[in-house]
């Protein structure tokens, strides 16, 4: 999706690799994988300095998890960067995966949102704005430079989130 | 390719594109998948002995009980696998019932049907299955896989025949993308597999649906090696729970597979490791005891 927007992207696998950045995306995967990962290369408190320098931040579903303030199901430790408290495979198991089509702040045009094995956003705190809500939850947040989607965008032919997100790192 | 443009397709294509870069790990029960996790496997697969364990008692090797299935997902929160026979599509619905994320058609185990695999877009839970070459691994889509992995052979702790897979599968993509429209056709019926598919490979260069490795991966260089070769992900059997230190050597093979290019780290990984399984010499196999020839 980046290469297609024309956007200039690397891999962050190390704090350094954050050099010169404007901004990261946490992509999806299994979040306690991710976790492990971020521990062992000091890459935990890499982002949060990163987060403190008014780096720009894009989660989508493991990623969103990873940004919360508060996981359950199980709990698990997070970056704590956004003001959400997020609840694990939430919907059920894979065969609860699915695509749905849905409005959402953007624009006026409906997305599609593709959520497998999705987290369910519980509540949020008052600095954060809703942009999309689906089955009664919200599904897409932003919180000044942080973005979250609980669905994934890079999954769609649609770039709408992924600019929304540029336009973030771009401020 | 009608059946390719839906999307319940999507969503299994997706769950496998979330397990890229990662180590799936096999676990024989809750206490193995939990290791497995904690060392930062992506996903599990729950079968009933390791296969180096099947190589060495023999008998039929089935399905996993449905009561370890559950108790597997129980302890983790990382998606569970589970083996099927080649064409035991009634033990596929059992999983399915049982709510299983992925379902393995595996040569692991002893095949049910040795003609026919079981048609894997009749389910909704997705499946990935084993292939030695090409042809075999556009047949499996065909039939419904979201996920390919390398056969290799499985419990040899030995990586010759994963790699010999992994190399046959880039490779013969590679030579598809330089033929003209006119020899494709000809290519689909040498390679045994749809013509829409080749047509796709030959136009992408890939496959349509993620590329793993597997069989006889024993080592963080094993998994830097197959995934340098082109492999997305890697699936380890019998080399983790067949080693001394089974969470240190998953943990090492975890590094390895997410720092594949960077030799240092493959290092430092590798460095006071315990014993490694034993292993086996593919050419001392007898031909009617090798696992990757199951399959059609």
């Amino acid at each position: 999706m980046l290469d297609r927007l024309g956007v200039a992207h690397r891999y962050v696998r190390r704090p350094g690799d954050l050099d010169g950045l404007a901004g990261i995306i946490l992509p999806g995967g299994e979040s306690t994988t991710h976790l492990k990962v971020m521990t062992e290369e000091g890459l935990f408190g890499a982002l949060q300095q990163f987060a403190a320098n008014g780096g720009a931040f894009f989660g989508t579903c493991a990623g969103a998890i990873l940004l919360a303030r508060e996981v359950h199901g199980p709990a698990q430790a997070s970056l704590g960067l956004l003001d959400i408290s997020i609840r694990r495979n939430a919907y059920g198991r894979q065969l609860a995966s699915d695509v749905h089509t849905g409005a959402t702040k953007l624009r006026p045009e409906p997305l599609e949102m593709v959520f497998i094995r999705a987290p369910i956003i519980e509540s949020v705190g008052e600095g954060i704005e809703v942009l999309a809500e689906e089955g009664g939850h919200a599904v897409l947040v932003r919180q000044g430079r942080i973005l979250a989607a609980t669905f994934h965008p890079e999954l769609s032919d649609d770039p709408a989130v992924h600019e929304h997100f540029l336009k973030l790192a771009a401020q | 390719m009608e059946l390719m443009n839906n999307n319940l397709w999507r969503v299994k294509v997706g769950l496998a594109e979330m397990l890229k870069g990662g180590v799936i790990m096999d676990v024989t029960n809750a206490e193995q998948a939990k290791i497995a996790e904690d060392a930062g496997a992506c996903a599990v697969m729950a079968l009933e002995r390791v296969p180096s364990d099947i190589r060495k008692e023999g008998g039929v090797a089935r399905m996993a009980a449905p009561r370890v299935i559950r108790e597997i997902m129980d302890v983790v929160s990382i998606p569970v696998m589970a083996k099927v026979r080649i064409g035991h599509f009634a033990e596929a619905q059992v999983l399915e019932a049982l709510e299983v994320d992925y379902i393995d058609e595996s040569e692991v185990l002893t095949p049910a049907d040795e003609e026919h695999h079981v048609w894997k877009h009749g389910f909704k839970v997705p499946f990935v299955c084993g292939a030695r070459n090409l042809g075999e691994a556009l047949r499996r889509i065909a039939e419904g896989a979201a996920m390919v992995r390398t056969k290799g052979e499985a419990g040899s702790g030995n990586i010759v025949e994963a790699v010999r897979h992994m190399r046959a599968i880039v490779g013969q993509m590679k030579r598809l993308t330089r033929l003209g429209e006119e020899e494709l056709v000809h290519e689909a019926k040498e390679l045994g597999a749809p013509f829409e598919l080749v047509a796709w490979v030959a136009k992408n260069g890939k496959l349509p649906v993620p590329n793993f490795s597997a069989g006889g991966i024993a080592t963080p260089a094993d998994a830097a090696l197959v995934m340098q070769l082109g492999a997305e992900a890697v699936f380890v059997g019998s080399g983790i729970f067949k080693s001394s230190d089974p969470a240190q050597r998953a943990r090492a093979i975890v590094q390895a597979t997410t720092h594949y290019h960077d030799a240092k780290v493959v290092l430092a990984a590798s460095e006071e490791l315990g014993e490694a399984m034993k292993g086996l010499d593919v050419r001392q196999i007898d031909e009617k005891d090798l696992l990757q020839t199951r399959g059609w």
